[in-house]
């Protein structure tokens, strides 16, 4: 309804601040008497901290103090947590390590923090933290999967034996193993899933103030998620009870998950600013994101897939390890787990499933949630896997894709995930098309005339969005439910803000909440204003991540509306003498059907607040909130096709041409959601040849910077043709199934794809650099 | 320390400052000109981008001191009032920003690239002057779709002048 409303694509309206600098990120943030902190990091990835000497740094000009690990244990603030507790395969809790906010005994990876400096300027406190003496007694460590298994390794966490976390499973192991021998052909694949560091390009910032008269904290920070960091803050580590700290995640600049997560340095932050008596900020630098940051993926595993001598597909066995870093992070054990095994049915009947996976502690950088979050893992896995299948079986990728989709709906999957809907063989057929994949062998052929290798690689990814319903994640063991709450807030001149719990940090909510609203009512979106980011405004949210902001948190919105149409019919119906089944709202006015009966949007909200007249007994104001739990997750899936060039001289790839075509249920603005997608494919790609976090023999991490890690720059990557098919997602009001990390769940495998295609050889794990595209080019080894 | 004195967005401005002070610190810490941001510490996001003397500089990389006598312009400095310089428009037209974050760094970036190939660009040229600055969040494709934009928008506006 209207040029403002769904399905629209508006120009932001959060965007004028930002083109002229006047966005307001953390760091952007003055107050009185703020002081900065800068924390001393352990240069080794295993050691012990024998001692702490500050004598020195704390004679430094403008030091206010030193703090150590040991402190904060005596104050004691709490140990981290992992919120979602998963169970090994014969039934024991995972096993977990302590992680204090400052290391006061062991560091476990190189960047974990000993102490802190706080002093009157930045430059200051970093003088200082150079000053800070620390006695280290350095132990053997193990950064690899590999290191950490090996019979011998070092032991990281007393709690832990062998470094294992769990061993854990999902599926039918009996019903595979039956599968298989049954089995006309057997497809089996051992590949790595590159450890990669998120970098949201604002560093991860903190600044604490105490007010003691009150005893009262404000935290602004860089969170997806306030509330759930204020909750965390409160209820595990002691800082605060809820009602005396506020929790305020301003303009965001990025997270990718990575945001996800309440760190040591917000805590200490908090902590020390009650300890000195003064505000404190902390701004991270990039090698300070760097080194921690959560980091995303780092998997290794086998696969092996059966097939019948039609090529349907019988069963798949998978077997992965997974790195946790030196701590288990928030919510890092569902990751290889609920977020990861429960999709590796992809897009296809696959009668039986079995997946075991490894959780491994290793002496680097802890390990969570980065953009998709175990459904890149998943579908780069099974879609290599597919490809592989096709070049084993001598049959086209496509066609064995096809073959193998599921298409009745709804599907249960042997992996716990019920598919509602979808349209696989649909988003296939456009891709295709938008490719002219018919016409790919004669491109290659003029490719090879002319001395370049073209290949050809595709990707068929599903993914589970707005991860729900709270009943079953708690059942599965997660700490937190996944609802969202809204509320609407009509005011007495029929201006409308909209408080919600998802946050934005780049999402363009500001634009797309108001245009449910402008579609609802009829009115311009410059008449709505969102809220959101701020724990005193926002009675309690879940946050923004796993793509459920719209599928969760504007559902919960339409709900609040529904409440507040139905109230403002009733005021509406009254004041026009007619009957409430009656009314109906357009352009922002509630009209008698049928008559030319009508009265503004405002005049209703007036009416509301003056409470003259009412109908009996009906409340004064026009306000309302709903809480909305989804019933399922949703199912993004879609088609990405990748067509590339070789140069067999030095290995470099080129592309020629990258086509996306995805069902995301209803679009609420086409334009944002087609920038979700453009942001998520360069992260997939940057994946497959550019990106990896590189540790060395001693466990330093030396891709520690942009001049060493390789993030995807403008002349890495191409432009990109999208389309979209369509199919409603049932589970909630609005159709919608969430659009954020879909490109950086497909991207990957069907660059993969692309190049083993065009180099005519199989073997070759990410990034696929020139230098070891070039070693595998049939020859050259 | 040192006395500075230097221009910014058309006004006079005279500094004390240590001599290790960095152009982005005087413009975020003392002169309240958050709009340049700080993404990395290795000249290689380009979030902190301003014009010295017209010519896009990494402001995180340059000494307050080699700034002295020059005419600095930040993000804050390029719309005339309430209109907006036709790369700012032509970003928020082709949603070429997401978190923002990158965003004054690469608009800067974008006038200066602009600026010296006269309005001629292509997709290519563009992608590769871009080398320089790093955004999470768009994938570029739409950043290059705003520069091209602008490109043009601002051949119009030069041949009205």
């Amino acid at each position: 309804m209207g040029v403002e409303g769904i399905g629209a694509s508006v120009v932001r309206k959060e965007d004028r601040r930002f083109i002229t600098g006047k966005g307001r990120y953390v760091d952007d943030i003055k107050v009185q008497g703020m002081t900065f902190a800068h924390f001393v990091r352990s240069p080794h990835a295993h050691a012990k901290v024998k001692g702490i000497d500050a004598t020195a740094a704390k004679k430094m000009p403008g030091v206010v103090d030193v703090l150590t690990g040991q402190q904060i244990v005596d104050d004691k603030i709490g140990n981290l947590i992992c919120g979602w507790a998963v169970h090994s395969k014969d039934g024991s809790a995972m096993k977990m390590g302590a992680w204090p906010a400052m290391a006061p005994e062991t560091v476990r990876f190189v960047g974990q923090a000993v102490a802190v400096v706080i002093a009157e300027t930045k430059n200051q406190a970093r003088d200082a933290a150079e000053a800070v003496v620390v006695d280290y007694e350095e132990l053997p460590s193990a950064h690899h999967i590999s290191m950490a298994i090996a019979p011998g390794a070092p032991q990281l966490h007393p709690e832990a034996p062998g470094n294992i976390v769990y061993d854990w499973e999902i599926g039918d192991e009996a019903a595979v193993k039956d599968a298989f021998s049954k089995a006309a052909n057997v497809v089996s694949f051992e590949l790595v899933n590159n450890r990669l560091v998120p970098n949201a390009m604002e560093p991860r910032a903190a600044l604490a103030e105490y007010n003691e008269a009150e005893e009262h904290f404000t935290l602004y920070t860089t969170s997806q998620n306030p509330h759930v960091a204020r909750l965390v803050l409160s209820a595990f580590y002691n800082v605060a009870p809820e009602n005396k700290l506020r929790v305020v995640a301003p303009d965001v600049g990025g997270g990718f998950g990575s945001k996800i997560f309440i760190y040591p340095e917000e805590m200490v932050a908090l902590w020390a600013s009650k300890k000195v008596r003064r505000p404190v900020k902390w701004t991270g630098d990039r090698n300070e994101a760097f080194l921690t940051d959560a980091h995303g993926r780092d998997h290794i595993s086998k696969a092996e897939m059966a097939f019948d001598k039609d090529n349907k597909i019988l069963g798949l066995r998978v077997k992965t390890h997974a790195n946790f870093g030196a701590y288990m992070s928030l919510f890092s054990s569902s990751v290889p787990t609920y977020l990861y095994a429960t999709l590796l049915s992809g897009q296809y009947n696959i009668p039986a499933i079995h997946a075991e996976v490894i959780g491994v502690y290793t002496n680097s950088t802890p390990v969570d949630a980065y953009r998709g979050a175990g459904r890149p893992e998943a579908c780069y896995l099974l879609e290599r896997l597919m490809e592989t299948a096709a070049r084993q079986l001598k049959v086209d990728p496509a066609e064995l894709r096809r073959k193998n989709f599921i298409t009745s709906f709804p599907h249960q999957t042997p992996v716990i995930m019920a598919y509602d809907v979808g349209d696989f063989g649909a988003s296939l057929d456009a891709a295709m098309k938008a490719a002219d994949y018919a016409g790919f062998p004669a491109r290659k052929a003029k490719a090879k005339s002319e001395g370049k290798l073209r290949g050809m690689g595709m990707s068929c990814y599903i993914e589970a969005c707005g991860i729900a319903p709270s009943k079953a994640v708690g059942s599965l063991g997660a700490g937190v439910g996944l609802w969202e709450s809204a509320e609407v807030r009509v005011n007495p001149v029929g201006t409308i803000e909209i408080l919600t719990g998802s946050h934005s940090h780049g999402q363009g909510h500001e634009t797309t909440f108001a245009q449910l609203v402008a579609d609802r009512l009829g009115i311009p979106i410059s008449q709505v204003s969102i809220v959101h980011g701020d724990t005193d405004k926002v009675q309690f949210g879940m946050g923004t991540y796993g793509s459920r902001s719209a599928a969760v948190g504007m559902s919960a919105i339409f709900k609040a509306m529904e409440k507040v149409e139905s109230k403002a019919k009733k005021i509406a119906a009254h004041l026009l003498e007619a009957s409430e089944g009656d009314i109906v709202i357009e352009n922002g006015e509630f009209k008698v059907t049928g008559t030319d009966k009508s009265i503004a949007l405002p005049m209703v909200a007036l009416a509301a607040y003056t409470a003259h007249n009412l109908p009996d007994g009906m409340e004064p104001g026009l306000k309302e909130g709903a809480f909305y739990d989804p019933t399922n997750f949703t199912f993004p899936a879609g088609s990405y096709i990748c067509e590339l060039e070789v140069d067999p001289g030095t290995g470099k790839t080129s592309f020629v041409n990258f086509v996306a075509v995805d069902d995301f249920g209803r679009l609420i603005n086409p334009m944002i959601v087609e920038g979700q997608v453009h942001g998520g494919l360069v992260q997939g790609i940057g994946q497959a040849i550019l990106e990896a976090a590189v540790y060395d023999d001693t466990g330093q991490l030396v891709t520690a910077s942009f001049m060493d890690y390789a993030m995807p720059r403008a002349d890495d990557v191409p432009s990109f043709k999208l389309s979209h098919t369509t199919t409603l997602c049932p589970g909630n009001p609005l159709g919608v199934k969430g659009c954020g990390e879909a490109g950086a769940i497909g991207a990957s495998a069907a660059v993969i794809n692309a190049i083993t295609d065009a180099i005519g050889n199989n073997k070759l794990e990410m990034p696929a650099t020139p230098d070891r595209v070039w070693h595998a080019i049939p020859g050259n080894a | 320390m040192s006395t500075v004195t230097l221009t910014v967005n058309g006004k006079p401005v005279t500094a004390e400052v240590e001599d290790r002070t960095l152009l982005v610190q005087l413009l975020r810490d003392h002169l309240g000109l958050t709009g340049t941001h700080v993404g990395c510490d290795t000249s290689q996001c380009g979030a902190c981008i301003v014009h010295i003397d017209g010519r896009a500089v990494k402001s995180c990389t340059t000494l307050v001191g080699q700034a002295n006598g020059a005419n600095v312009t930040t993000i804050e400095g390029i719309s005339k009032g309430d209109e907006l310089h036709p790369m700012q428009a032509a970003f928020r037209d082709n949603h070429g920003l997401q978190c923002g974050y990158c965003t004054p760094g690469m608009i800067m970036s974008a006038i200066d690239i602009v600026n010296r190939h006269g309005g001629e660009l292509d997709e290519e040229t563009v992608r590769q002057e871009l080398e320089g600055n790093i955004c999470r969040c768009t994938g570029y494709h739409n950043i290059v779709k705003s520069v091209l934009d602008a490109a043009s928008r601002m051949k119009v506006a030069q041949a009205a002048e």
